[in-house]
């Protein structure tokens, strides 16, 4: 039975690292910074996730106890990576973009970065100054 | 086994690290700065983590949440900053 354990955990580790290299070398390779964006996220994904379960079950099956500390680092990096890749990509398009470049958003207001939101109290004011050219 | 595993993803970290550094100190902008900093603290979280399973202790559990949570709201500050030139408003 440990022999199983020991391939499990080694096949975890070996995935980790594969992927975590991969987003690493991604961020060297790929040619603009919005695809530049794509690849650290595999690293934050699979890479984190399959090395803090290789160290969950490296620990529950070789060390004395189970521990669950694990689970938490994964929670807390499964809900910040969004945000994070959120604030970079605004970056991204704060500095790369003006707002005539930029596609339309369909809605009545334009992209939240490079412009207001729309008003809470609106009462036809925003149209109107959409329409004369803000 | 297990060792040997355990130096290939130091290894895969480690050279992971060296191409973040390459993109810190080289970058076309200041995003993807921030973007390596915030994958730099991603692969430290792993490498604190193969530690771990190295020395055969959970000690360094509570450095690679600190890790996690202070890459997390540093690069939340970056960018911020990048945006509004102004990070608590």
């Amino acid at each position: 039975m440990d022999f199983v354990f020991e391939i499990i955990v080694t096949a975890l580790l070996v995935i980790s690292g594969i992927f975590g290299f991969v987003g690493s070398y991604g961020l060297v390779k790929l040619p603009e910074p919005m695809t530049r964006l794509h690849a650290p996220t595999k690293a934050a994904t699979l890479g984190v996730g399959a090395v803090l379960m290789a160290s969950m079950i490296y620990f529950a099956w070789f060390g004395d106890h189970l521990s669950w500390h694990e689970l938490m680092i994964t929670l807390f990096i499964f809900l910040t990576a969004p945000v994070t890749g959120l604030m970079i990509a605004k970056a991204n398009i704060f500095q790369q973009w003006t707002k005539e470049e930029l596609p339309p958003t369909g809605t009545g207001s334009g992209w939240a970065t490079l412009s207001d939101g729309p008003s809470i109290m609106d009462d036809g004011a925003d149209s109107r100054l959409t329409h004369e050219g803000d | 086994m297990i060792e040997y595993a355990l130096l290939f993803a130091f290894t895969c970290y480690g050279v992971g690290l060296l191409f973040n550094l390459y993109r810190v100190v080289i970058a076309p902008g200041v995003p993807d700065r921030i973007l390596a900093l915030d994958t730099m603290t991603i692969n430290m979280i792993a490498l604190l983590t193969l530690f771990g399973i190295r020395q055969g202790t959970e000690m360094y559990f509570e450095a690679t949440l600190l890790f996690a949570m202070v890459g997390f709201v540093s690069t939340v500050a970056y960018a911020k900053f990048i945006l509004r030139g102004n990070i608590i408003e």
